[in-house]
């Protein structure tokens, strides 16, 4: 018997269609044109000396034996660089209070973080750049390095700026009212401190760049891997004074960013201004070792928290403090307080509670800057609202899955808001909750947990319930005075040959941004996707846009297609009825043919429009301009973010001996509105569970007492492994957003945002018998035979 | 990171090799499988004037049976050990431990002899040649030498190598009838090392364990047989008290040192659990045929 015909059914259905990418086998293949990849006629090097201090006073720097070496060009220090380029600071208006000191590529008096670069040398290779490297000798007086966070904290501690009197860079509180009417009535009161470990993105490709600048025309290309071009274009134009027309800046293939490349780094910003003090190309690409101590890290989170329950296992209240530990400066230009600001507003988000307070202290530290990374604050959110909720069924002797039911905000609530203020369109917490729950086959799972652990087999279940931004409005940036696009544009082309090119500043790094984009413009045009070419990346092809990040690129990007190819399409069928003599509305496109509305019969093909139109406009009606070419920006009204929802399932067995934990299976359900290509969706989901996975088992930047990065290699830094990752069985429930015609919201950090609080809560349902306790992420051996008490 | 500039030289017999070194003082290196030393030269942790590439001598190659003991020649790559018929038949304990040795790239490249060389305390073959009790087969100005594996490894990263000298080959006793291998380790992820890892060796008479070598590795600053341990169990029919006493010997057979994410006492505590374990499955194949 064969199914029942779909919409997918139609001919050019391809929103909702698994297609593959269109890119995938050309990088497989190694056909990848990475910037690493890329050599330019006279093209130089550069190479980083690095900060051995955490924090010192530069006394003197000596390159002259460095610049003596033949085949260095080149060897700048920080006072060079101040000439050409203006200082920076991390701050946005809408964070009021925050503070930040301004940056420049290279340090004129003081380092604040071992392995921030000292000086840059240029060479003819990066091998003889390093060479150089090795004849620089730099005098340092070392200073006390803010290492601890709860020292940093202290009144009168040692400062990361000794120029200001504290270590604060922000504060922030929330207070929905009634809290402490709550808590006095309640029948219970669960309290727990939490502990989130400093971890970093670890892309593929590291980051890359090579600025080229022309002194005799002005103009500066950088050929650049990062996630946000145009952003780029913005801050080298005003920082280097050069005018924003003669700034191009392309992204060519990226080997994965995860919110890591669209932060101003200082060798970055350096290795354009080595470029305009040459007039030459200047190549940088940080190695692993140079990533782990200049990349952004994230997370680093001590998190108080109480909840408020009744004598049923409703939540009544919640009550958070966080402390954050960013670096030695705010990052820019999206600042370092991103992450704790959604932490403190995305606790709770999913249930169903009036009174929540929240406070918030960003703290400065002698480490490597942290800012946003894939599914920023939410896993921290997460984690702590799920382990309170897993807590509190404890307390109540309610099943965790029975607690959530009776607590998440009913599916018919919407439209409606969290105790911190986000407005939810519409969520399905209570479909999606029933969905796991048959697709865990959960009281199976709990049957043969019991059986097993009679057996001394250890084994937990977790659930977590999340909710996801995605598709911020101006209200994320722009209201910050930032200037980052929440907006995006696509230019669209009918070409002579009948087929489509279609230039849109969303980027791609290898989720697949380029694939759903064709999917969208030949799905609405009414054309085979391998006639649609998708450029992005350059923002000298491209119109202006925010974008690849916060899980916009479908949602805004995609409706931005959808539009701009409507236009096209109203534009073709208009010719199309001057040479049918019909009206445009009795006819549609269908396959690449004219076909009329009714009969669905060919009438004449787009390839013909566009012959006509482009080589024979004689033959058009007088009068007739022919417009091929559509541009068209989209910026998200309505909402001021698309939320999503979803929740997760982990079922682990922990060896009780050694502490080990096995991940057994992990399991999804998500709601991200109109699934474009549900492969697609279900590989961003995978890859963003593993890094949440990697988060609550692997992933920790751990330091020494002088501020060092102790396992800043991927030999001690652990990243998951395909041999240690589970199954990850993924289900969708579908809520469009009504604020589109597609309906699409985000899905790439979804799997990221709840996956270490998934383990948590598991790990620790392993442990119950034992009365152990873990609330520290990562879980590792250590902390769990300690908790065990076996050593 | 890119390596300080290096001159070449491909050697075709050993004594080229050795000639090479000899010239060169201490500013040379031998480079087999280059799996440790590479990354090293990119890191700049070692910067040598010369390079002396063995990977072309054809002495250094080959497994052959010679009387009571298996000669492996010093350039068998790891992932001969999962192939080679007669060390599957002759040195199965190397056999067991390959698969732990990293990944299939790093095995397809990495050398026995490089690995014994280096005598990394964290890598498994140093353990396992020592539970063995092989003996290094050294070529040298002064000729040819051989050094049992229980003086071999001296320090960390510190054998009885000799500037200028070369392991030419690791000899091990053939495995017998009455013999019983065990191999394991606990590392967080598959091919990284080890927080610990024990390979043994054990004579069976009857029912009794007539003698039994057993080493650790990431325990300390070498690979370290736990003699304590051997004595415990030698002469002794296996049962669930008896393992527990070697669990207990441990103790005085190991002093590992903190380290950052791991505690002395939890490195301890896993070298017990994992000796346990191993003397269990041992328990498990006394009676086997093999």
């Amino acid at each position: 018997m064969s199914a029942p015909l779909t919409s997918l059914d139609r001919p050019n259905s391809y929103i909702g269609r698994a297609v593959p990418r269109p890119n995938a086998k050309r990088l497989l293949a190694g056909r990848g044109r990475y910037v690493t990849d890329i050599r330019l006629p006279r093209m130089l090097h550069a190479a980083f000396l690095r900060s051995s201090h955490a924090h010192a006073r530069i006394i003197s720097i000596d390159a002259e034996a460095a610049r003596a070496l033949p085949g260095v060009h080149l060897v700048a220090t920080g006072p060079d660089l101040a000439k050409i380029c203006t200082p920076w600071t991390g701050t946005l208006d809408h964070f009021k209070g925050m503070t930040s000191e301004p940056q420049l590529p290279l340090p004129l008096e003081r380092v604040v973080w071992a392995g921030q670069a000292v000086v840059a040398v240029v060479a003819e290779s990066r091998a003889l750049a390093e060479d150089a490297l090795e004849l620089i000798s730099v005098d340092y007086e070392e200073l006390p390095a803010v290492v601890d966070l709860d020292a940093a904290r202290q009144s009168g501690a040692e400062r990361v700026n000794p120029a200001v009197g504290s270590n604060i860079c922000f504060r922030a509180q929330l207070d929905s009212g009634g809290v402490d009417d709550a808590f006095a009535s309640a029948l219970h009161v669960i309290e727990q401190d939490f502990s989130f470990g400093r971890h970093t993105p670890v892309t593929l490709e590291p980051r890359a760049i090579i600025a080229d600048y022309e002194s005799e025309s002005g103009m500066l290309t950088v050929h650049h891997a990062t996630q946000t071009p145009y952003q780029f274009q913005d801050l080298y134009s005003r920082h280097y004074g050069i005018p924003e027309a003669r700034v191009r800046v392309i992204a060519p293939d990226i080997g994965g960013s995860f919110g890591m490349k669209l932060h101003v780094y200082h060798e970055d910003m350096a290795v354009v201004g080595l470029s305009m003090l040459l007039g030459r190309p200047v190549k940088y690409v940080a190695d692993r070792i140079e990533s782990f101590v200049s990349d952004i890290h994230a997370r680093d989170h001590q998190v108080k928290a109480r909840m408020a329950v009744d004598a049923a296992g409703k939540i009544l209240a919640m009550d958070v403090h966080d402390v954050t530990a960013i670096g030695a400066f705010s990052t820019y230009p999206r600042t370092s307080v991103v992450e704790g600001n959604q932490v403190i507003r995305l606790i709770g988000a999913p249930y169903d509670f009036k009174s929540y307070r929240a406070a918030l202290e960003v703290v400065f530290q002698n480490k490597v800057q942290t800012s946003q990374y894939r599914a920023v604050g939410h896993p921290i959110a997460c984690a702590v609202t799920e382990r309170m909720v897993d807590l509190a069924a404890a307390r109540v002797g309610l099943d965790p899955l029975a607690m959530r039911a009776n607590n998440v905000i009913a599916d018919d609530a919407y439209p409606t808001a969290s105790p911190t203020g986000y407005k939810f369109e519409a969520l399905s917490h209570q479909a999606c909750l029933e969905r796991l729950r048959r697709l865990m086959d959960y009281d199976a799972l709990r049957a043969e947990q019991a059986e097993l652990r009679r057996r001394g087999i250890h084994r937990g279940i977790g659930i977590a319930t999340f909710v996801e931004i995605t598709n911020p409005s101006p209200a994320f940036y722009g209201v910050g005075g930032a200037r980052i696009s929440s907006q995006d544009g696509a230019t669209l082309s009918l070409t002579p040959s009948g087929e489509v090119r279609c230039a849109i500043s969303v980027t791609e790094q290898g989720q697949g941004t380029e694939a759903i984009i064709s999917q969208i413009v030949a799905d609405q045009l009414g054309v085979a996707q391998e006639h649609v070419k998708i450029l992005t990346g350059d923002t000298e092809v491209t119109p202006h846009g925010g974008a690849t990040w916060a899980c916009r690129g479908a949602g805004i990007g995609g409706e931005t297609a959808l539009q701009a190819a409507r236009q096209l399409k109203a534009n073709i069928l208009e010719i199309a009825g001057l040479i049918l003599q019909e009206q445009p509305a009795a006819l549609d496109i269908v396959d690449g043919q004219v076909v009329g509305k009714a009969t669905q019969k060919p009438r004449l093909s787009v390839a013909e429009i566009a012959r006509i139109s482009y080589f024979r406009s004689d033959t058009l009606p007088p009068g007739t301009q022919a417009q091929l070419t559509v541009s068209h920006h989209f910026a998200p009204q309505g909402y001021p973010f698309a939320f999503t929802n979803g929740i997760q399932g982990c079922y682990l067995e922990v060896d009780v001996d050694t502490g080990f934990v096995k991940l057994l299976k992990h399991y999804v359900v998500e709601d991200c509105g109109r699934i474009i290509n549900p492969m697609l969706v279900d590989e961003q989901l995978r890859g963003g569970v593993v890094q949440g996975l990697g988060a609550a088992l692997f992933e920790e930047c751990r330091y020494g007492e002088t501020g060092q990065l102790l396992n800043g290699s991927l030999a001690d830094y652990l990243v998951p492994m395909a041999m240690e990752m589970p199954d990850i069985v993924i289900d969708h429930v579908e809520t469009p957003t009504a604020d589109t015609i597609l309906g699409a919201k985000g899905c790439g950090e979804a799997g990221t945002a709840a996956a270490s609080a998934c383990v948590l809560n598991a790990v620790n349902d392993a442990l119950t018998t034992f009365g152990a306790s873990i609330n520290a992420i990562p879980i590792t051996p250590a902390r769990v035979l300690k908790a065990l008490n076996r050593y | 990171m890119k390596a300080r500039a290096f001159s070449y030289f491909r050697a075709r017999t050993i004594d080229e090799a050795l000639d090479a070194a000899a010239r060169s003082g201490d500013e040379a290196r031998f480079i087999a499988g280059g799996q440790s030393l590479v990354p090293a030269l990119a890191l700049r942790l070692q910067a040598p004037r010369l390079l002396i590439d063995i990977n072309h001598i054809d002495d250094l190659s080959g497994v052959t049976r010679e009387g009571e003991w298996l000669r492996i020649g010093a350039l068998t790559r790891h992932c001969q050990m999962l192939t080679e018929p007669l060390i599957a038949q002759f040195a199965p304990l190397l056999r067991a431990a390959a698969p732990y040795v990293a990944h299939p790239a790093i095995r397809n490249r990495g050398t026995l002899g490089g690995s014994v060389a280096l005598a990394d305390p964290a890598s498994e073959f140093p353990a396992v040649v020592l539970a063995l009790g092989a003996e290094m087969e050294i070529a040298g100005p002064a000729g040819r030498r051989r050094v049992g594996a229980d003086e071999f490894f001296v320090d960390l990263f510190e054998t009885a190598l000799a500037p200028g000298e070369l392991l030419v080959a690791v000899h091990v006793p053939l495995f017998r009838a009455n013999q019983r291998i065990a191999f394991d380790e606990l590392a967080r992820r598959r091919g990284d090392y080890a927080l610990v890892g024990c390979g043994m060796i054990a004579t069976v008479e009857q029912d009794l364990i007539a003698d039994i070598r057993v080493a650790l590795f990431s325990v300390g600053n070498v690979p370290t047989r736990a003699r304590s341990v051997e004595a415990a169990l030698a002469g002794a029919c296996l049962d669930a008290d008896r393992i527990a006493a070697a669990q207990a010997a441990l103790d005085g057979d190991l002093a590992p040192d903190d380290s950052d994410d791991v505690p002395a006492a939890m490195r301890l505590h896993l070298a017990r659990v994992l000796l346990g374990r191993l003397l269990g499955s041992l328990l498990g194949r006394l009676g086997e045929t093999a």
